[in-house]
């Protein structure tokens, strides 16, 4: 009990220290620790950097600073529940779970306690129906559309027919995981495609028997959706058992330099999606190095600026950036409150001008949020890592997602969810 | 001085073995309990019940159903975690079946069914036992992860595989759900660790105690003595296991709200709690809450320190706090063997005899 006062009196101190509310607070719930530090790191970089540069730059979103809270959950649901109550009292306008698992936890506290989250293209699918989840936004994509435009990949590859064709999943046995397999269940019925499922155990380096049965059964395709240190495990091993490689396409968040720079020369040829532009070719990487990094700004070690993941930090914050000017406009306040942040999501408007005139032109898909569309439209592509030349490159264009099939699913899921937690629907007309 | 027996004198044997024989330690007993049920409910905060509180009584619910079992009846377990998702899921069955009925006896069915399941994986006890039991229990650990991931009806068919608690009342207050508040949440868990933690005090120094502990330092000996083995260690499976399922019951429906079996009760939280006991004190009931504050208030309080306080990187804190935890936990074992509860026994001792210490 000693112990427990001690704790209690200290950790009284130093909250009654923190400082008092202001600006624009924007949590960032990263994981630089754990077993996927490697691709959380990257991201919470990203993240971190848009953040400065807009302060250093704009002075801030319409003359207010951003301040970054940032809580390193390592990827742990119950940190993640101490960073989110750490972070809300301190005036916190949007969660950034980056993690399924903790996104699924603050659906239900963040709608009570009307604060937004946003999980894009992550977290709980079914979010894209605005009608049922008020506070949630999950644009510009999600784990379902995800599956089918790769899906529609591979029917692009094959000549339009996988009829009769064996396609794995080698998926995170978590709800990240096992999100898609619904809809690739749909899909098979749909294209006649034989599914096989395959788990792996978090935190996913023991992938051996797993891959044993892909080099028995040799499916045509594999297809993945891993986390940190599960996808550098699993290209090795499909170098190992020379699966063909451009037979092997991960999800989004298998698809950044760290997973492929193990496997080396052979992950040559592995395909990931993604939903924005690899690289830092675009202007706004200029901005960032001359107002972060040279001004020593930059978060973390500085040395992931236009990877991957990094990108799509980038791109979070750009569209929570936007997304509070846009609530700025609406409200007419520059210090927005939770609920005017959510209208700003709401009616967020990316437009290729708008993308063009931020310095990111064609970095991601031109969507638009409505009050019952939450998931923006799906959009997203193929890339393919060249190990030679050490980069991704984009090979298809923007592939929309079979909303025929989607659609209904998301339909049930959310009807599913409203009447488990007795919520009416909003009327969106 | 003041910390002394003289003066206080017992003229009944119930007065000579009650629980805290030195006044002080009675007042301070009773007024921690005036705090924590009248004081605290009052001034608590989502961040202090969610953060802080609810899961240092939850993890003192299961240290407490595990050191029952390691502690007093000597049956080394690895299996806590799988045990506290029996509880989780038993919960979230009964959840949804029965919407109506409260909670409180959700959790309770919970705890029965974990000891139930306990009981079962606790029948190789009676033929195997230290490191050996440890590996059997460690299957158990593995076997009801698998199957909670496995079998879609224990998660009722939905997409991810992740179990969401929905609200559920006690006397008209929500108890789980987004909406429940903090101190409603805060007083449910408060009232069952303080129920259970009276419950193991009082079995563990009455009849069935002895025989645990009979077990634990000479099952032999204690069989010739007449202690039936099958019953002793069984009755410790299902006691222990009631603990921890209603352990893992309330981690799920109250603090957490969602979980994901593998994530949440994984082989990390077998170890934990293990090392809850042992940190605290193995067979001492003030060493699972000792134990469990250590374990769990520890990296909150080194996180606001180093992040907060001092501003430190979240990632370079969160690397110093492994090994400043890792440090305390090796150094109390090398003073203290016996955990944070023997320390604590010596102080008083030290302080009776002050200032004559020897």
């Amino acid at each position: 009990m000693k112990l427990k006062k001690l704790a209690v009196a200290a950790a009284a101190m130093v909250a009654l220290g923190a400082p008092a509310m202001a600006e624009i607070v924007f949590p960032s719930l990263s994981y630089r620790t754990g077993p996927y530090a490697a691709n959380g790191t990257p991201f919470a970089d990203g993240y971190a950097d848009y953040f400065t540069l807009i302060n250093e730059r704009d002075g801030g979103i319409g003359g207010e600073k951003i301040r970054l809270l940032e809580c390193e959950t390592g990827y742990n649901t119950e940190k993640g529940v101490e960073c989110y109550e750490s972070t809300k009292g301190e005036g916190a306008v949007l969660y950034e779970p980056l993690s399924t698992g903790i996104t699924y936890q603050l659906i239900p506290k963040a709608s009570a306690d009307g604060i937004p989250v946003h999980s894009g293209g992550y977290g709980r699918t079914s979010a894209a129906n605005g009608a049922v989840f008020k506070w949630i936004f999950n644009y510009p994509t999600n784990y379902w559309y995800g599956a089918s435009v790769a899906i529609k990949h591979i029917l692009d590859q094959e000549g339009g027919d996988i009829s009769g064709k064996t396609i794995a999943l080698l998926y995170h046995n978590s709800a990240y995981g096992k999100e898609p397999i619904r809809t690739l269940e749909e899909l098979a019925k749909k294209h006649g495609f034989n599914l096989t499922l395959l788990p792996v155990d978090h935190p996913g380096q023991e992938q051996k028997s797993q891959w044993l049965q892909i080099r028995r059964e040799k499916p045509d395709y594999v297809l993945m959706w891993g986390w940190g240190v599960m996808n550098q495990v699993a290209i090795q091993e499909a170098a190992n058992i020379r699966y063909p490689m451009d037979h092997f396409i991960g999800i989004w968040w298998s698809g950044s330099e760290n997973d492929v720079k193990a496997a080396g020369a052979k992950g040559d040829g592995y395909k990931a999606l993604s939903f924005h532009m690899p690289g830092s070719d675009f202007p706004v990487f200029d901005d960032i190095q001359k107002y972060v990094v040279d001004a020593g700004k930059a978060a973390g070690a500085g040395d992931q600026i236009g990877t991957v993941l990094y990108n799509r930090g980038l791109y979070a914050a750009m569209l929570a950036v936007e997304a509070a000017r846009t609530a700025q406009e609406l409200s007419g306040n520059t210090r927005i409150t939770p609920a005017e942040m959510r209208d700003g999501m709401e009616n967020l408007d990316m437009s290729e001008e708008k993308m063009a005139a931020l310095g990111l032109p064609g970095f991601g898909p031109a969507f638009k949020v409505t009050c019952a569309n939450h998931g923006g439209n799906g959009l997203a592509l193929v890339q393919q890592w060249d190990a030679t030349a050490q980069k991704w490159n984009v090979i298809t264009d923007y592939i929309e997602p079979d909303l025929e099939v989607i659609q209904p699913l998301i339909e049930e899921d959310s009807a599913a969810f409203a009447a488990e937690n007795n919520i009416t629907p909003r009327d969106c007309n | 001085m003041i910390y002394r027996e003289a003066g206080d004198f017992k003229t009944s044997y119930r007065e000579d073995s009650q629980t805290f024989p030195i006044k002080l330690d009675r007042r301070a007993y009773w007024t921690l309990m005036v705090v924590a049920f009248a004081v605290v409910p009052f001034v608590i905060n989502d961040y202090w019940a969610n953060a802080v509180l609810l899961p240092f009584l939850i993890y003192a619910i299961a240290a407490l159903g595990l050191n029952i079992l390691t502690g007093y009846a000597g049956q080394v377990s690895l299996g806590t975690g799988g045990f506290m998702a029996v509880g989780a899921y038993a919960a979230y069955k009964l959840m949804t079946a029965f919407p109506d009925v409260p909670i409180l006896f959700h959790v309770l069915i919970a705890g029965a069914i974990t000891a139930l399941v306990g009981m079962a994986f606790g029948l190789p006890s009676l033929r195997i036992k230290g490191f050996y039991l440890a590996v059997a229990t460690l299957a158990a650990q593995f076997f009801l992860v698998w199957l909670f991931n496995k079998v879609p009806w224990f998660f009722n068919y939905s997409a991810s595989g992740m179990i969401n608690a929905p609200e559920r009342t006690m006397f008209g207050a929500a108890i789980t759900g987004a909406e429940a508040s903090a101190p409603a949440r805060y007083l449910f868990c408060l009232i069952l660790t303080v129920a259970l933690a009276w419950i193991a005090r009082n079995l563990t120094r009455g009849s069935v105690g002895r025989k645990w502990m009979a077990i634990r330092d000479m099952d032999i000996a204690a069989e010739i003595i007449g202690v039936n083995p099958l019953t002793a260690k069984l009755s410790a499976f299902a006691v222990s296991s009631f603990f921890i399922g209603v352990a893992g019951a309330l981690l799920f429906a109250v603090y957490l709200g969602a979980v994901e079996v593998g994530e949440a009760f994984g082989i990390q939280k077998s170890f934990l709690i293990l090392f809850m006991i042992i940190i605290g004190g193995l067979g001492s009931i003030f060493g699972s809450f000792a134990g469990a504050a250590f374990m769990v208030l520890m990296p909150v309080l080194l996180k606001n320190v180093l992040v907060d306080g001092f501003g430190w990187a979240t990632d370079l804190a969160a690397h110093f706090q492994f090994m400043i935890v890792g440090a305390l936990i090796i150094v109390f074992l090398v003073f203290e063997p016996h955990g944070l509860a023997q320390l604590w026994r010596l102080a008083k001792e030290k302080l009776r005899l002050w200032p004559f210490p020897h």
